[in-house]
């Protein structure tokens, strides 16, 4: 029962808390830029008012452009089905996998750069091509910190890392695990379009990577997308937290476990988009060819752990 | 007889019949059916042939001594794994030859279609023959019919300066692998009479370790120019471009897959597998060739010499799989060396399957709108719907997104990679991690460069009269491109199940297989063994689907206004094509990032107005990215090879004396070795 | 480190909103009820400059500013006019804006309004009637709402903003906490 009630249970929670936690970036950023800012449900706002306006769609753009979000949302809400956020099922069959975690991601990430190729402007095939080499830059350091902690655990499934850290708790504190953290981290920013990789409140299009993909769309069509990517944030920071800090997560689908589960996940999410708000005050963003230094160096830490995990056991 | 020597009788007689009948055909268009004719009753026979094998994997055997008496005669010996890449090219060719009947009607009068039609069903026996062969003789032969024929296909077009260049670079290195293949061949058999197969597995056994070097090698060497890994790559993309595009799907999708057939063959099966170091070899040579070929296809920007350069990148795919499951089964991780070497077979027949389809759909392109560079088209996915949805579904398999066929290989390719972890020697160990690395770039690198490919070519608006005035292509043509895309949907749900047939056909294999029972594995979901990781694209599909339908229904249900306008452009006053992004453009960053690989070259020329410095008339830049493997191999080789014949030149100096002078020494020479030799 | 102690030092300085000049806003129309429900929490804006001499664009920067800080509203500027539910005219609209103007006023999804910002926007102020002018913005798009001013004030664009929106009371603009809850209460 728990195995497919994970698969209903969790979407519905990740996607009720991804738009939040978008919002508590922005209000701590504001709080840290000495104003007042919007209050941290302000997404949720913003999602329901664009479901109320209607959608412009150009004449150049064909159905890839239209099915874009739903491939977007689609693919954001299975990841966030398989990862560990509140709750990983005791038995293995339904437990996610990372690699299909990450290519599901880049399958969002795909349709979204022919989206924008889509529409015939210029801005839009920036933004593709930007987005793009992020990606492709990011895949082997996302590739290589999995690759720490599913050594020391023996496979790729979800539930088999976490539980390897519950049982050695000591290893959570090795060096392994300490630079595939901060590997993985540097990847969130990349690719959820954090500081310093790309600004996600420019307005100045040349400066943009993620939100040039989407200055075509409006209404609905655009409320999915914002959804979807507040998803690969929270997908993102669930998967840095909970595989390496695991404590906290239900293995079963009683009430109390869940309670504690969810209230678990609160702490160490708003902990990490603390963090990044810290970050995004204090650092400027990046020139687009620095940013594959900041990628590479990101690399060499994971393949640090990786080899630290090797000449640890 | 049994079933499956009358299938392979049908298959060689369908490809014989094909060939000379559509010689004799009294019009373009009889040449054309008769050659497609030909193709599909000897592609039927021997896929017949092959589902019989892997089904009741039961051999078949025939010998034809009568037919040609020398070096042991024709021997056939069917077995699951030649089977396998026998079903391969069967199922490939029957919907490439079904394409090519529409597809060359634009040849009608320009070449000669009897020729082609020869050509193309003596390639198809050629390649039929290989995996099927069990002697030397009956290998080296169908080998060779097989590089000729192509020759000649490749050459359909040589009207063109570049196609006689790329017919000659082909010819080059094939002959090239056959002048490594033959002493290969003859290390194994050295001192021996016989020379089946069977035999050779006996002598492979006796065989010194330096023998066995040699021939690893060799077998390296002239299979791995067949295959195209780095450096031995050059032809694949002077060659596939130049062909007819069913002609490349055939060569890039079939053709290059022989080469990994040999290898195994005589790799694993002859010589029954190697030291560790094969396997590192291999390991390195694949993730090389894999990045390599995938950054060179990022800066193409034609559409068919991109394919090529993906091939290059797939094979190298394979042979880390290759490359994985041998040094896991040379430290004795048997069982998880079976994934490494599914996965790679998997893989080998999930690239037939995409790489044909995007071969015929870059066709189609073509015959439409008479250029394939992407530079000069775009809109396409309003004037040709199908073959656009058709790419976009071989654009998805080949960069491995879920739940296509790409993701099911990739992923097992992944698996075997990471239990490197359970090698206890450190030094072979640490190779793993840096082969993940290079793996997961390549496929971060193909994904964006099939964004490029898809959304150049067909979204948008069309950057060329030429593309704005194409039409759909012919519905045979059509239809044979959704049978490929099904066919990569199919392997992509169906992975788990057609992983688990792979696994049988390694376990036949005495250099591949385990040694030990495989646990029966679950018929949905891909697992390894001794791990929990699994994955299930039917399940993701699933997933994907029902949450996509929901959200559709979902929007529509609270009322979508959807108003039709022109594209934001900041308020300029017109659109126009000549603002949308560039294939150039789009790969621009990734240029820049990975300008110490490419060395691009660079001129730039201002033309100035000729009253005044400050006004300029024009400005010329033109940028080149030109291999520097081959100003480093090549370049070389080649001046030295014309310098060497310049001066071998110089024996022919037209004098009638002179001749009779090198008679009478090449005479003296004779008598004198003879004697000595005594 | 440095930075951190300055933020903890400094404090949140965003002030209560207050009239500045309570003439200057002229709400054209009302707008409907349901844009208002639809807008009343969140409302993204896109600016556009129709050859203004950015006196009004400097006053409209402030308006992001920490002191007078919208996003406490709910409101944000955006770079698509597709994500606008706004458009934030200023300047006297020029013949090579004209348009620039009603493609924006286009390119914007429904339901969308105007607001037209300082005297250039309204009436052209020292403008009009010049050769390379087309008119006040109602001339070329419909102009829910004016704000008066050469510039007009931060506080007052605001307000216009928010009267627009039906969020702003005139009773009990004095003690601006009193104006946020009634525009929280909302």
């Amino acid at each position: 029962m728990s195995r497919y009630a994970v698969l209903v249970v969790q979407p519905l929670v990740a996607l009720g808390l991804a738009p939040g936690l978008v919002g508590f970036v922005r209000w701590l950023k504001a709080r840290l830029q000495s104003r007042r800012g919007a209050p941290p449900w302000q997404p949720y706002f913003e999602i329901r008012k664009l479901f109320g306006k209607e959608a412009v769609v150009s004449h150049t753009a064909s159905w890839i452009f239209r099915a874009t979000p739903f491939v977007v949302f689609g693919t954001s809400v299975v990841v966030a089905s398989l990862v560990p956020l509140i709750l990983v099922p005791a038995s293995p069959l339904v437990a996610g996998d990372v690699f299909a975690a990450v290519y599901l991601l880049l399958l969002g990430t795909f349709f979204l750069a022919l989206a924008g190729l889509d529409t015939g402007s210029p801005f839009g095939g920036m933004g593709a091509s930007r987005e793009m080499t992020v990606v492709a830059l990011t895949e082997p350091t996302v590739a290589l910190s999995i690759v720490a902690l599913a050594l020391s655990a023996g496979s790729t499934n979800f539930s088999q890392i976490v539980a390897r850290t519950i049982a050695e708790p000591a290893a959570a504190l090795g060096p392994g695990h300490l630079l595939a953290f901060i590997a993985l981290f540097v990847v969130t920013l990349a690719e959820t379009g954090r500081l310093p990789v790309d600004n996600p409140s420019t307005h100045l299009e040349l400066t943009m990577i993620h939100e040039a993909m989407v200055l075509e769309y409006s209404g609905p069509y655009l409320a999915l997308i914002e959804w979807g990517s507040a998803l690969k944030l929270l997908v993102f920071l669930a998967l840095a937290a909970n595989l390496f800090i695991p404590w906290g997560l239900a293995f079963a689908l009683a009430p109390g476990a869940l309670a504690i589960g969810l209230a678990s996940a609160i702490v160490k999410l708003g902990a990490l988009a603390a963090t990044i708000a810290v970050l995004e005050t204090r650092v400027a963003k990046l020139r687009l060819f620095r940013v594959p230094e900041l990628l590479s160096a990101s690399f060499v830490l994971a393949l640090l752990a990786v080899m630290s995990t090797f000449l640890v056991r | 007889m049994a079933f499956g020597t009358v299938a392979l009788l049908v298959m060689a007689a369908g490809y014989t019949l094909g060939a000379v009948l559509s010689l004799v055909a009294r019009s373009d268009r009889a040449a054309r059916v008769l050659t497609a004719v030909g193709a599909v009753v000897g592609g039927a026979g021997g896929l017949a042939a092959a589902v019989s094998v892997l089904a009741t994997r039961v051999s078949v055997d025939a010998v034809l001594p009568t037919v040609v008496s020398a070096a042991g005669g024709i021997v056939i010996r069917l077995d699951p794994l030649g089977a396998f890449f026998l079903a391969l090219i069967t199922a490939v060719s029957l919907p490439a030859a079904v394409y090519g009947t529409t597809y060359m009607a634009e040849y009608d009068g320009r070449c000669s279609l009897r020729v082609f039609g020869l050509m193309f069903n003596a390639f198809l026996l050629g390649m039929s023959v290989v995996p099927c062969a069990a002697n030397i003789f009956t290998f080296v032969m169908a080998w060779e019919l097989m590089a000729v024929s192509s020759y000649f296909l490749v050459m359909t077009e040589s009207e063109h300066s570049e196609t006689r260049q790329a017919g000659l670079w082909y010819a080059a290195m094939t002959h090239l692998g056959l002048v490594l293949l033959l002493p290969m061949f003859f290390l194994i058999a050295a001192g021996h009479e016989a020379t089946a197969f069977v035999d050779l597995r006996a002598y492979g056994a006796t065989l010194t370790a330096g023998t066995r070097t040699a021939v690893f090698l060799l077998a390296l060497t002239a299979f791995g120019s067949k295959a195209g890994i780095v450096p031995l790559h050059v032809w694949l993309p002077r060659a596939h471009p130049a062909a007819p595009s069913h002609v490349s799907a055939l060569m890039s999708g079939v053709m290059i897959k022989l080469g990994i057939y040999g290898l195994i063959r005589v790799l694993f099966d002859l010589l029954g597998g190697g030291p560790a170091w094969w396997g590192g070899v291999l390991l390195a040579v694949g993730s090389v060739s894999a990045l390599l070929g995938v950054l060179y296809a990022l800066v193409e920007h034609d559409l068919k010499r991109l394919l090529a350069y993906h091939s290059v990148e797939n094979i190298g795919i394979i042979l880390i799989g290759l490359g994985a499951g041998s040094l896991l089964h040379s430290v004795g991780l048997r069982a998880l060396a079976v994934i490494g070497w599914t996965g790679a077979l998997f893989h080998t027949l999930n690239h037939a399957c995409f790489k044909g389809l995007l071969f015929l759909g870059a066709g189609s392109v073509k015959q439409q709108t008479h250029t394939g560079n992407m530079e000069e088209l775009g809109g396409l996915i309003t004037r040709m719907p199908q073959t656009a949805l058709y790419f976009l579904v071989g654009s998805a398999a080949i960069a491995a997104l879920p739940p296509l066929n790409g993701f099911a290989s990739e992923w097992l390719v992944f698996q075997s990679l990471l239990a490197g972890a359970h090698i206890s020697r450190p030094e072979i160990a640490a190779g793993f991690p840096i082969a993940v690395g290079m793996l997961a770039l390549t496929s971060g690198l193909a994904a964006a460069c099939f964004v490029k490919a898809f959304g150049i070519s067909f979204l948008a608006m069309p950057r060329s009269d030429h593309a704005a005035q194409a039409r759909e292509c012919h519905w045979s043509m059509r239809a044979m491109m959704l049978v490929l895309a099904g066919g990569c949907v199919v392997l992509g749900l169906a992975a788990p199940w057609v992983a688990r047939g792979m696994s049988r056909i390694i376990d036949g294999v005495p250099g591949l297989s385990a040694g030990e029972p495989i646990p029966p594995s679950s018929s949905l979901w891909l697992t390894v063994p001794n791990s929990s990781a699994q994955v299930s694209p039917l399940l993701l599909a699933v997933l994907l689907g029902a949450i996509t339908v929901a959200v559709l229904g979902a929007i529509h249900a609270g009322g979508l206004r959807v108003r039709r306008a022109d594209t934001w452009g900041c308020g300029r006053i017109s659109q126009t094509p000549r603002m949308e992004y560039t294939a150039s453009a789009f790969a621009e960053p990734l240029r820049r990032v990975f300008a110490e690989v490419y060395q691009p070259t660079q001129d730039l020329s201002i033309n100035m107005h000729p009253e005044s410095r400050y006004f300029i008339q024009s400005i010329t830049y033109t940028s080149h990215v030109v291999p520097w493997f081959e100003q480093v191999f090549y370049d070389p080789v080649i001046r030295t090879a014309r310098g060497l014949a310049a001066q071998t030149r110089r024996l022919q100096a037209g004098s009638l004396h002179l001749y009779l002078l090198y008679v009478v020494a090449a005479l003296v020479a004779a008598l004198a070795c003879a004697w000595w030799f005594q | 480190m440095q930075l951190l102690w300055k933020i903890w030092h400094t404090g949140i300085v965003t002030e209560v909103l207050q009239t500045a000049n309570p003439a200057a806003v002229e709400v054209g129309r009302a707008l409907e009820r349901r844009i208002t429900r639809l807008f009343g929490r969140a409302l993204a804006i896109r600016e556009v400059d129709t050859g203004s001499c950015n006196g009004c664009e400097l006053e409209i920067s402030g308006l992001t500013s920490p002191v007078y800080d919208m996003e406490r509203f709910g409101m944000h500027f955006v770079a698509s006019p597709r994500h606008a539910d706004m458009l934030l005219v200023t300047g006297p609209v020029t013949r090579n804006m004209e348009i620039p103007l009603r493609r924006t006023y286009e390119a914007a999804a429904a339901p969308k309004f105007v607001v037209a910002v300082g005297d250039c926007a309204k009436t052209c102020g020292v403008f009009k009637d010049s050769y390379a002018v087309v008119g006040p913005v109602d001339r070329v798009i419909p102009v829910d709402i004016s704000v008066a001013g050469c510039p007009p004030e931060p506080a007052d664009i605001l307000r216009g903003i928010l009267e627009g929106l039906d969020r702003w009371s005139h009773k009990r603009d004095a003690t601006g906490l009193t104006v946020e809850r009634e525009a929280a209460v909302r």
